[in-house]
């Protein structure tokens, strides 16, 4: 029997997307690693860091966007590093320019480095400058339903609650949060952090995130590769169960044998 | 003349555009992107855009991140 197709796509900022695996680019041993995974991942959304290049350093060789090129993915350069809203709208600023115009961004504002864990002010001051300023914003936030509501109501176009702390890789600690966040929404929701191995990401999928964004649970396997082809089929396997619509959670048994012509 | 540049010194010459500042430093046609004292400078205005003594200057490009 042939697969039953779904006309199921990720819509962000009006573009389509047919994979709902968003993955990062750090913490790979090198670029030939990098671009195997992402490849390997099926992802359409590629996060990338903003940085000084380094004065001095052979500026001959490979650049991260020579393999994940502009033209195949859709870059998400991200604020990472930023602790006050002034640096992330910088960042977006000279992410935009670097990408010839490109203003799709993923916000994020951080509040310490222990936790990585954001800093919501900062991040709303900065969603709305940024949304001002004509960027199209996904943010990365805490599983507050709130301060997500907050965010879709400034204009960003995606909101992406932790499911725990940044590189943790110990899951969704507050399904229900991100569930409460879900009922809410009117903008995609993504998890994003906290994903350590792929039936996670199937949870958040099953639970109907639109979509999870997965770095360090790639890049920190010790095959990358075959973990970023889990990851996706993972992330496939989420969403078709979500749409599936389980079966309903019963107290006791329910024979899945007919019950009637037994032998004895 | 001197300017910060990354968030270090840096000798230029006197009277420097921003091209001139991208050939010394050997990143002709790379992915980059300028901003000079806090404001981006567009990659079509780099000729025409000079330097002067103090000018912050950073030059980013694309990373591995997440």
């Amino acid at each position: 029997m042939s697969e039953q197709q779904l006309n199921d796509k990720l819509v962000i900022a009006g573009k389509t997307y047919n994979s709902r695996l968003l993955v990062g680019t750090g913490k790979y041993k090198d670029l030939q690693e990098t671009g195997a995974a992402i490849a390997a991942s099926g992802a359409e959304i590629v996060t990338v860091a903003v940085r000084r290049t380094n004065i001095g350093q052979n500026p001959d060789e490979p650049n991260l966007l020579d393999v994940v090129s502009p033209d195949k993915y859709t870059i998400l350069p991200n604020t990472a590093g930023c602790y006050t809203a002034a640096d992330a709208v910088r960042t977006c600023r000279l992410a935009r320019e670097l990408l010839d115009g490109h203003d799709l961004v993923k916000l994020e504002v951080l509040g310490d480095q222990k936790t990585l864990y954001p800093n919501i002010i900062e991040t709303v001051q900065a969603a709305e400058t940024l949304v001002k300023d004509g960027f199209k914003v996904m943010v990365y936030t805490n599983d507050d339903p709130i301060v997500a509501k907050r965010l879709e109501e400034i204009g960003c176009v995606a909101v992406m609650p932790l499911g725990s702390l940044i590189g943790s890789g110990l899951g969704i600690q507050n399904p229900h949060n991100i569930r409460l966040i879900m009922e809410e929404a009117q903008v995609p929701i993504l998890v994003d952090a906290g994903i350590g191995t792929p039936s996670e990401a199937t949870m958040a999928m099953e639970m109907g995130c639109a979509g999870v964004l997965v770095n360090s649970a790639i890049a920190g396997a010790q095959n990358p590769v075959l973990m970023a082809q889990a990851m996706q089929k993972a992330v496939q396997a989420g969403r078709e169960a979500f749409l599936a619509v389980r079966m309903p959670r019963k107290a006791y048994a329910s024979a899945s044998s007919p019950l009637v012509g037994t032998i004895s | 003349m001197q300017i910060q540049l990354n968030g270090e010194s840096f000798d230029t010459a006197e009277g420097a555009t921003l091209e001139h500042l991208v050939e010394q430093l050997g990143l002709v046609g790379k992915r980059i992107a300028i901003e000079l004292n806090m404001e981006i400078v567009p990659r079509g205005e780099h000729a025409e855009t000079a330097l002067k003594e103090g000018d912050q200057v950073e030059v980013v490009h694309a990373i591995g991140g997440g």
